[in-house]
């Protein structure tokens, strides 16, 4: 085990004994947590029905909300100026493939002022979900999405379940997508 | 054992403190990066709230330097939309409309697209203000988005445009 900070790396495996790296951890882990942004902050669209869209995708595929009930559903608003989102968005590729069969379904809305550079940005990322352009009318639709990225989980029966504000560790939300995708 | 230990963990400490200042030597904040503003050309919300709702206080020129669309949605009561400050033609845009305005004029630039060490505007656009020579231009720090950091405090808010 190593420790990297810019350019510099330190064994601590050679340094330190096993318990002492494990309190270390687990302090880190703990700080981590405090520090990380306020992801479950109660807003008031969870707990309530999902606001149901009707776009068309960027693959010309209509792409209606109501027709994924019964899916977990990982609603994510992104643009292509955000770098967070862009970190977020093979991440979510991912899942898809791997808990898509499980039921869940993801879905990006992209809030950049036109398709173009959206298409550009695309046709370098392999997604493995759909994309559709969002406005401002869907944005007010869930909440206000003044800030970015913005992601919804919605459960199988079209309630939101939870909201992630800001650059959020994906390991938060995979664990609450894990958690929806085990109820039936 | 504790000798060794804490010897150990003084060893690390070090090696940490050292580290961490080289990083913060060899690391410095790139030019788009809203963290290279200096600290005197930001203004706090509360700051601006109250700029805004003093009567008699010096107004300042508010622009919106991000997104179209999340402008749309809401922004700060009485602000103008100016174009992205991360592309050549919002810059054009920004600097079409302060070109007729005196040096002197107060302007807050503003964009809270994302948190704010990943905001790709508002550092090109408070660049390009005072090397046009508005020493008076301020960014409003966001640390991380409008939503949280303006909107939801309860400062003035519009819609559309």
């Amino acid at each position: 085990m190593e420790l990297r900070i810019g350019q510099c790396r330190i064994p601590l495996g050679r340094i330190l004994p096993r318990r002492f790296l494990a309190v270390i951890l687990l302090v880190g882990t703990a700080v981590a947590a405090l520090g990380a942004p306020s992801a479950l902050a109660a807003k008031s669209l969870v707990g309530k029905k999902a606001p149901n869209f009707v776009r068309t995708g960027l693959n010309g595929a209509r792409l209606d909300l109501k027709n994924y009930r019964g899916k977990v559903v990982l609603l994510n608003f992104w643009a292509t100026w955000c770098a967070p989102c862009q970190i977020e968005m093979p991440i979510f590729a991912a899942w898809q493939r791997q808990d898509g069969p499980q039921g869940l379904q993801i879905i990006g809305i992209s809030m950049d002022d036109g398709p173009t550079p959206v298409r550009k940005l695309l046709s370098k990322m392999k997604l493995t979900y759909p994309v559709a352009m969002g406005d401002a009318h869907l944005g007010e639709l869930y909440g206000g999405v003044l800030g970015l990225p913005l992601t919804y989980l919605i459960d199988r029966n079209g309630i939101v379940r939870a909201r992630f504000q800001g650059e959020t560790d994906p390991k938060i939300i995979e664990k609450q997508l894990k958690l929806l995708l085990l109820r039936r | 054992m504790k000798v060794h230990v804490l010897r150990a963990g003084t060893i690390v400490l070090l090696a940490v403190f050292v580290c961490s200042f080289a990083s913060a030597q060899i690391s410095t904040p790139s030019d788009n990066s809203a963290f290279s503003i200096p600290k005197a050309q930001l203004i706090q919300p509360a700051e601006l709230s109250r700029l805004l709702h003093t009567s008699g206080a010096d107004k300042p020129l508010i622009l919106q330097v991000g997104s179209r669309v999340l402008f749309t949605e809401a922004h700060i009561a009485g602000a103008e939309y100016a174009g992205p400050g991360s592309q050549p033609e919002g810059l054009q845009k920004l600097q079409s409309r302060v070109a007729p305005l005196s040096r002197k004029t107060l302007i807050v630039l503003y964009c809270g697209c994302c948190p704010w060490n990943r905001c790709p505007n508002i550092a090109p656009a408070i660049r390009l203000l005072h090397t046009l020579g508005f020493t008076r231009a301020k960014a409003l720090y966001l640390a991380d988005n409008f939503g949280t950091d303006w909107a939801e405090k309860g400062y003035p808010v519009e819609r559309g445009r």
